[in-house]
């Protein structure tokens, strides 16, 4: 299984190069940049946890890279993705959003049905990671 | 007002050469008039009869689309009649029109209008003046409401889109790129379990959206709950098996608004973000679905099925960027706005006018672009444009190039009629999409680079490989009817 999310999941795993590529294009737009982590790819999992607070203002993608590098060595096995943010009235939200790091063995989804009236079916997505023991 | 009331003449051409004269007399004709922050602006692009004077012809228009009927009445000296009386006060002739061309005289009038005339957030109540009577008034031989300005003070009584650019990328979970749909091809006979598998296929592929198309509602071979139903099943199952958001298109269109909100209600109860309605269910039913939505987290998609019946033609009927504009403040999330590069009409400028209507905070006047008037948005929420029909993975860089991010590109026939499947279809346009967007924002020039960096891309895909050949030489190269009318250098507009 392979999830999908961001910008850029149907092309091969970006090199460090391409990465900061993208970073760079982020920067020259003014726009800040946040580092997200987790273990729950559900797709309304909203809130990743943070590594550390965006950084606004930044001149230099080499604290991107920085932190990536840091965020990767905490959390070797989990998804992480990079995120851009402008502030500019009418947007104030995320601009750009790509995976950046994906654990080794992707476990997926399962879909639960549950029946309700009439024809209706009620849709739960499981993650499979959530359900490992000790989670 | 000393006009009198004529005798009835019998000789057509007779009786309107004298008629159009009292609308002038009557003070529909200002030219000293400014026009107010708080007025409504109208520019229509008017073709007078033969031998109607172009003042009086613009005054006409100002008159039978507001105060005016074909005489003079004692009544008016009981209101302010002044105020209610629309003031043309700008006449500009049509480059490429009149003496010396071979096209009959046209003219672009300018008419203000009191904010007074219109009741606060009602659509159906500023288009039954505004392209009221006055588009089969027998002076003019065609008038086209080419674009309007709408008073910042009115733009504040409408709530707008119901969910907005923003909120529907946040609640997708979909940032950076545009989204990509599907069709549902063939769009009749299908039966509800073989048409779910088509939205299944396509949206497994890597596809974000699926759709069903304007005339899909309930008949004979597919009632409408059992597309609900094997839709809904494909959904989640795609969302499943890739870990992402995806949505279809629920139309639910139907012959009553008491219809529309059980098929609303329906589509809820599934678990659908999105429903869709046709333009042709008229502006009281848009504004009315569009309140349900906003109730209800659901993302409104508009299939403007119709509009080119009045749209296209550029002496009569009403601009497309003007319905835009109406829709934006009447409330829907998603409009198709054109391709330029697709099968159907459209001008490349003058869709990004379109475009502009669609997404700016502040849309700026700018004639290239058919876009007549400064128009602010008082931070009205934004309408997501959809391009769709004609168009293939082989044009993704003149799509980005023209359209940026937000945009639904939809593939219909670009994706279900991939030699290699469905699927194969869709991950050809979500891979070269993808690698589009890295490349723009890498910096490099997509709109000549766009075809090495679709072949770069396709040595690794197979499917985007086999796209790229099937539709090589597929373009729809035609003249566009709606095309802007201006000079190099425009002219001021208030």
């Amino acid at each position: 299984m392979h999830i999908t999310q961001g910008q850029f999941s149907f092309l091969p795993p970006l090199t460090e190069a391409e990465i900061r590529a993208q970073v760079d294009y982020a920067i020259s737009k003014g726009w800040a940049i946040a580092i997200e982590w987790t273990d729950d790819p559900h797709p309304r999992n909203v809130y990743w946890s943070m590594w550390g607070p965006p950084m606004f203002e930044i001149r230099d993608g080499a604290a991107v890279t920085f932190e990536l590098e840091a965020c990767r060595k905490a959390n070797p096995d989990s998804y992480i993705k990079i995120n851009a943010f402008d502030n500019t009235r009418g947007v104030e939200s995320t601009v750009m959003s790509f995976i950046v790091n994906r654990p080794a063995h992707e476990p997926g989804f399962g879909l639960t049905r549950q029946e309700a009236d009439g024809r209706n079916i009620r849709y739960t997505t499981r993650p499979y990671s959530t359900e490992r023991a000790g989670r | 007002m000393g006009i009198q009331t004529e005798g009835r003449i019998t000789d057509i051409k007779e009786r309107y050469k004298g008629g159009v004269l009292k609308y002038k007399q009557m003070g529909y004709w200002r030219p000293d008039y400014e026009p107010k922050a708080t007025d409504f602006i109208c520019v229509f692009r008017i073709t007078p009869q033969e031998g109607v004077d172009t003042e009086e012809a613009a005054a006409a228009v100002a008159g039978e689309s507001s105060t005016a009927t074909w005489t003079v009445v004692w009544t008016d000296m009981l209101t302010a009649h002044e105020d209610y009386q629309a003031k043309a006060y700008r006449i500009d002739p049509v480059p490429g029109t009149g003496p010396g061309t071979d096209k009959e005289a046209q003219y672009f009038a300018y008419i203000a209008y009191d904010i007074i005339l219109f009741e606060e957030g009602s659509i159906a109540n500023v288009t039954a003046s505004l392209i009221g009577n006055v588009f089969s008034f027998k002076p003019l031989k065609a008038a086209r409401l080419e674009d309007i300005r709408i008073p910042v003070a009115y733009v504040k009584t409408f709530k707008g889109p119901p969910t907005g650019i923003i909120v529907e990328r946040e609640r997708l979970d979909k940032y950076g790129r545009p989204l990509l749909g599907a069709t549902m091809k063939p769009k009749l006979g299908l039966s509800g379990k073989n048409y779910g598998r088509v939205v299944f296929e396509g949206l497994t592929g890597g596809l974000d959206f699926t759709k069903d198309d304007e005339n899909i509602n309930s008949q004979p071979f597919m009632h409408w709950r059992d597309r609900f139903l094997f839709c809904m099943e494909a959904v989640n199952k795609a969302q499943a098996n890739s870990g992402e958001i995806k949505g279809h298109y629920l139309n639910i269109t139907a012959a009553t608004m008491e219809d529309m909100y059980e098929r609303a209600e329906m589509a809820k109860t599934l678990g659908s973000n999105i429903i869709m309605v046709d333009l042709v269910i008229g502006w009281t039913a848009i504004q009315s679905i569009s309140n349900w939505a906003r109730k209800n987290d659901m993302i409104l998609h508009m299939h403007r099925a119709g509009h080119g019946t009045y749209t296209r033609q550029k002496n009569h009927g009403v601009s497309f960027r003007v319905i835009a504009k109406w829709l934006r403040l009447a409330g829907v999330d998603h409009l198709h706005a054109g391709t330029a590069v697709g099968k159907l009409e459209g001008d490349p400028m003058t869709v990004q006018g379109y475009y502009n209507v669609c997404r700016d905070s502040v849309t700026r006047q700018d004639f290239s672009r058919g876009l007549f008037f400064d128009q602010d948005w008082a931070d009205l929420r934004k309408v997501m444009p959809v391009a769709s029909g004609g168009i293939h993975a082989g044009q993704m860089h003149q799509l980005l190039h023209l359209f940026g991010d937000d945009v639904v590109l939809q593939f219909g026939g670009g994706t279900i009629g991939h030699p290699g499947g469905i699927q194969a279809g869709a991950t050809a346009n979500r891979v070269g999409i993808e690698a589009m967007v890295k490349a723009r924002n890498e910096g490099r020039d997509i709109l000549n680079e766009g075809p090495d960096i679709l072949r770069t891309a396709a040595r690794w895909c197979k499917p985007l490989e086999q796209a790229l050949e099937t539709w090589k030489d597929v373009s729809f190269n035609y003249t566009s009817t709606d095309t802007p009318d201006f000079v190099a250098t425009p002219t001021t507009s208030n």
